[in-house]
């Protein structure tokens, strides 16, 4: 399998040298090409979302194959500009001359995908590979075992098979291809993993994005529209992917005064959203398999939260199904308060001031997203200059990763490095200092043999002394 | 143990967390200390690198403390627009709603510097960490001793001790200090190095940019200004650190044809430059250590190249100064070609056609900088698009470091990430996405229950497509 994985590498090495994957062309003709795979296999892809995470139909249109074709399309529109060298200034010091950024890819990519969006998590960083000019190897997650293998399909068919490859599998597949040499590795998925792709990076100082998660948190204040708030909290997680998503709102904070009118509004837009017997929605993901089935039980049927659920709490195992589950004032020291959830649970911390939620969330680990529902100006101030995380909305759930001109990535534990935009093209590329000399302007004082009056001309010059300059000129 | 790195990083994260260094009144303060530091105490600066290293006053002067003051200044002026939130596009996706990224301090940041240019390897990275609002801790190289103890003095003498401290030590200390959990880790120095340190970093997840090095080569056409060119040689090889520089020319790529003319030149103006004694010169570093001295007397003694000198390869072991050497034609598997040189011998190697040196290049590591000397600007074109290292400089040598428009870091092999000018500030910044969105705008398609008309209208919206959007509306 290590052969396989080293041959796969030699062969993506090859084309990258050949020089074939820097062309303009090449970078236009392979990001229409995934346009038309999204657009002609539209049935093919909502079906494998369908059979590996019971996807609605919206959901998949929207969040993932929308999310694909607008990234392309986005690249396609400004790939001249995107690879333009940036012009830059030059100072004194190295008059005369000009100077430029360019940027360059990298070689040979690989990119690590993930089981919740896995059409979107495996193609969109890809996008922004190809739109650099490299190479690239996929590994899509054997969690979400349709897409994976309708992806391998169509990238082969649609793709060039010389510079785009997908290589299937799990563990041995991806250890195999972990222990080459790759320009760049770029992993959506947990924290142990992400060390362990780290530290097998480290070996071949390939540089590394992670995109982890962590426990995005909601603040929720009063004097809000609690019925969009209430709707927009829902959409965020329930709506997404039936909370596994990596900036689904994981839990709540807000006054203990507020809290019960808070419920109220969830449990009434729940109702309109779901209906009364949520289990039979078909407009919720179920969960991905029995192992994330049993682990989200296990927080549920944890002794220090099972008497804290106020909403919810139905399951179905034969079709992996929990229904949208609200829990009120679970001790710090829960399971459920101690990892990411990823799944429909939600629970509701409160506080005496709403300002103390900035010290709960403070006191964790930076999450990938944190969303605050407020009016006040101030609060919501202080909330975006004290709370680190990866990215926030303000009365919104999740919706910054939709903005292409604002980067998604984490920081901390939810991870390093980011994308999305012009910031897939730039991860993906290696930006090269350029300075171009002529052989005029060569000032003597530059070289040895070393004089007080060399150096007293230099430091004018430096010091941007034009007396000094003159009066070492001068003291010749 | 002298120092307790984990009290220091805990007492380092007490700082952090009280908001202090946030301000840009503190960040102010800290750079305006560091530029009264050096300017009050410049003659011991000079003094310690004549101590660590022999460097001669003018490099002490023009490469290390006209460089940090420099980057303080530069600080100073960008600052407060440096720390301003950067506005982005929203797109109709989001609309009604603003965008903006907000740069913000990732907290405890470990600086590890290096030997060779002990001062400004160990304050240039602590500019920017500063400036972005960062806590440090700087561990300087026990290689250059007397740098390093008067660092550690210095700091804590004009520097906020709450917040900046310095570690001295060596391995022992260098390995507790990487045991920690810092927010960021900034190393310059070597490769395998770099690897131990990605590898500490991996278990805590901790982003880190690596400063390393290579084998910088320079081509040289004919046709150009002989005299020029090879003083611009001289300048990045000798001038600089009697070659122990990590972007200094390693070795020569020339045509079989130029070759001795371009000898001819080197040794005439080392002569100019150095006299006939080089090793009196006191224009010249020595050798840092015995250790780095025997590393390059083997490479000279290697029976593949000793016949190879064609000038210079006098030795003073006693005062560890090597005089600056030629060769010629070294084989390619020779010692002196596999490995980073860091001190004063200049192999040349030759080709038939000068277009055939960009092969040579592309044999061996991406390098952290690559020269070229011509006039053709086919072969410019060719060099700038084919030839990836961190940067490159045409007509001169190291002068691009000297930009700070321009980003200074690595590739592959040579390094991650970069610094220098705001690319400093944003090597220790996190860059936070914020939407903000008011309650009004919530478009009920957005929402479950899933109909066919809501996503025929979302399908419209996404698309930008008018027609479609009121299709949908009046289908309604």
């Amino acid at each position: 399998m290590a052969l396989e994985a080293a041959k796969l590498v030699a062969g993506l090495r090859e084309t990258f040298g050949s020089g074939k994957t820097k062309s303009y062309e090449w970078r236009v003709s392979q990001l229409k090409a995934i346009v038309k795979l999204a657009d002609e296999r539209e049935k093919d892809i909502i079906g494998a979302l369908r059979s590996d995470l019971n996807k609605s139909e919206f959901e998949s249109y929207v969040h993932e194959i929308s999310g694909v074709k607008k990234s392309c399309k986005l690249a396609l529109k400004e790939l001249h500009q995107w690879m333009t060298p940036e012009k830059v200034k030059t100072s004194s010091t190295t008059f005369p001359s000009s100077a430029e950024i360019v940027s360059e890819p990298l070689g040979v990519i690989m990119v690590i995908s993930t089981w919740n969006y896995p059409f979107l998590l495996s193609l969109d960083p890809i996008v922004g590979a190809i739109s650099a000019g490299n190479t690239v190897v996929l590994k899509p997650s054997e969690i979400a075992p349709a897409t994976s293998s309708m992806l391998s399909k169509l990238i082969h068919e649609y793709m060039d098979s010389s510079a785009v490859k997908v290589v299937e599998g799990a563990v041995p597949e991806t250890t195999a291809l972990l222990e080459q040499e790759w320009d760049k590795i770029f992993y959506t998925g947990s924290c142990k993993v992400g060390r362990i792709i780290l530290a097998a990076a480290a070996k071949h100082l390939t540089p590394v994005i992670l995109e982890l998660g962590g426990k995005c948190p909601v603040v929720v204040d009063k004097n809000i529209n609690l019925e969009v708030a209430a709707r927009r909290i829902i959409a965020g997680k329930w709506c997404s992917n039936n909370g596994q998503t990596c900036v689904a709102p994981d839990y709540v904070i807000t006054t203990k005064a507020f809290a019960s009118k808070l419920i109220d509004a969830l449990i009434s837009e729940l109702e309109k959203f779901f209906g009364k017997e949520p289990l039979k929605s078909q407009d919720l993901s179920h969960i991905v398999n029995s192992n994330h089935f049993n682990r989200l039980e296990k927080l549920l049927d944890d002794e220090k939260v099972s008497d804290k659920i106020v909403h919810g709490g139905q399951r179905d195992e034969t079709n992996l199904k929990i229904a949208p589950t609200i829990l009120l004032d679970v001790p710090e020291d829960s399971l459920i308060m101690n990892e990411e959830i990823f799944g429909p649970l939600l629970p509701i911390i409160t506080v005496n001031k709403i300002e103390d939620s900035i010290s709960v969330i403070n006191t964790r680990e930076k999450p990938l997203a944190a969303y605050l529902f407020t009016d006040e100006k101030k609060l919501e101030e202080e909330f975006i200059g004290s709370v680190s995380a990866g990215g926030m909305s303000i009365n919104e759930t999740t919706l910054h990763v939709t903005d292409n001109s604002l980067p998604f990535g984490g920081v901390g534990e939810s991870g390093m490095g980011s994308y999305h935009g012009k910031f897939s093209f730039d991860a993906f590329s290696h930006k090269k200092a350029v300075l171009r000399r002529s052989f005029a302007g060569d000032a003597a004082a530059r070289y040895p043999p070393y004089t007080p009056e060399k150096l007293r001309l230099i430091k004018a010059l430096l010091g941007g002394n034009i007396l000094g300059v003159v009066r070492a000129l001068v003291g010749w | 143990m002298v120092v307790d790195v984990a009290e220091v990083v805990t007492e380092l994260k007490a700082t952090y967390t009280s908001g202090k260094t946030k301000s840009y009144e503190w960040r102010e303060s800290q750079l305006k200390a560091l530029i009264k530091m050096a300017n009050d105490h410049e003659k011991e600066i000079i003094e310690a690198l004549r101590s660590d290293l022999n460097k001669p006053e003018f490099e002490a002067f023009v490469h290390e403390i006209s460089t940090v003051k420099s980057s303080c200044k530069l600080a100073l002026k960008e600052l407060r627009r440096w720390m301003s939130p950067e506005k982005a596009k929203t797109s109709s996706t989001t609309f009604p709603s603003s965008a903006e990224i907000v740069s913000e301090p990732l907290g405890v940041i470990l600086i590890i510097s290096t030997w060779n240019y002990p001062f400004l390897l160990s304050l240039d990275p602590v500019v920017g960490a500063i400036a972005a609002g960062n806590a440090v801790v700087l561990k300087p190289s026990e290689i250059a001793p007397a740098t390093s103890l008067l660092l550690s003095k210095l700091l804590g003498e004009y520097m906020d001790s709450s917040a900046v401290k310095v570690v001295e030590g060596a391995v022992p200390e260098t390995t507790a200090l990487l045991e920690q959990n810092w927010d960021k880790i900034f190393y310059t120095g070597n490769g395998k190095v770099g690897r131990i340190v990605l590898a500490a970093a991996a278990k805590h997840l901790t982003p880190v940019i690596l400063e390393l090095g290579g084998k910088s080569p320079v081509v040289v056409d004919e046709n150009i200004n002989l005299e020029v060119a090879t003083r611009r040689v001289i300048g990045g090889k000798w001038a600089s650190n009697c070659g122990q520089t990590c972007v200094s020319p390693d070795y020569v790529i020339t045509t079989k044809a130029f070759a001795s003319k371009l000898i001819d030149a080197l040794i005439s103006e080392l002569e100019k430059f150095y006299g006939n004694e080089p090793l009196k010169s006191l224009d010249l570093s020595r050798i840092v250590n015995s250790s780095h001295f025997n590393r390059l007397t083997k490479l000279m003694d290697d029976e593949k190249v000793f016949g190879k000198i064609v000038h210079g390869g006098q030795q003073d072991k006693t005062n560890l100064r090597i005089a600056p050497t030629i060769l010629l034609d070294v084989p390619e598997d020779s010692m002196i070609m596999n490995e980073e040189i860091f001190g004063p011998l200049l192999p040349i190697i030759t080709v038939d056609k000068i277009e055939d040196s960009i092969n040579v290049i592309h044999a061996r590591e991406k390098p952290l900088a690559a020269y070229l000397f011509t006039n053709d600007k086919k072969l410019m074109d060719e060099f700038v698009g084919s030839v990836s290292a961190g940067g490159l400089c045409i007509n001169d040598t190291t002068l691009h470091l000297a930009e700070s428009s321009l980003p200074f870091g690595g590739i592959g092999g040579s390094g991650m990430g970069s610094y220098h000018g705001k690319f400093s500030f944003d090597a220790f910044s996190h860059k936070k996405a914020v939407l903000r969105r008011s309650f009004a705008g919530d478009i009920s398609a957005r929402y479950p229950p899933y109909t066919t008309r809501k996503l025929q209208l979302l399908k419209a919206l996404l698309n930008g497509s008018i027609l479609g959007i009121l299709r949908a509306l009046f289908g309604w």
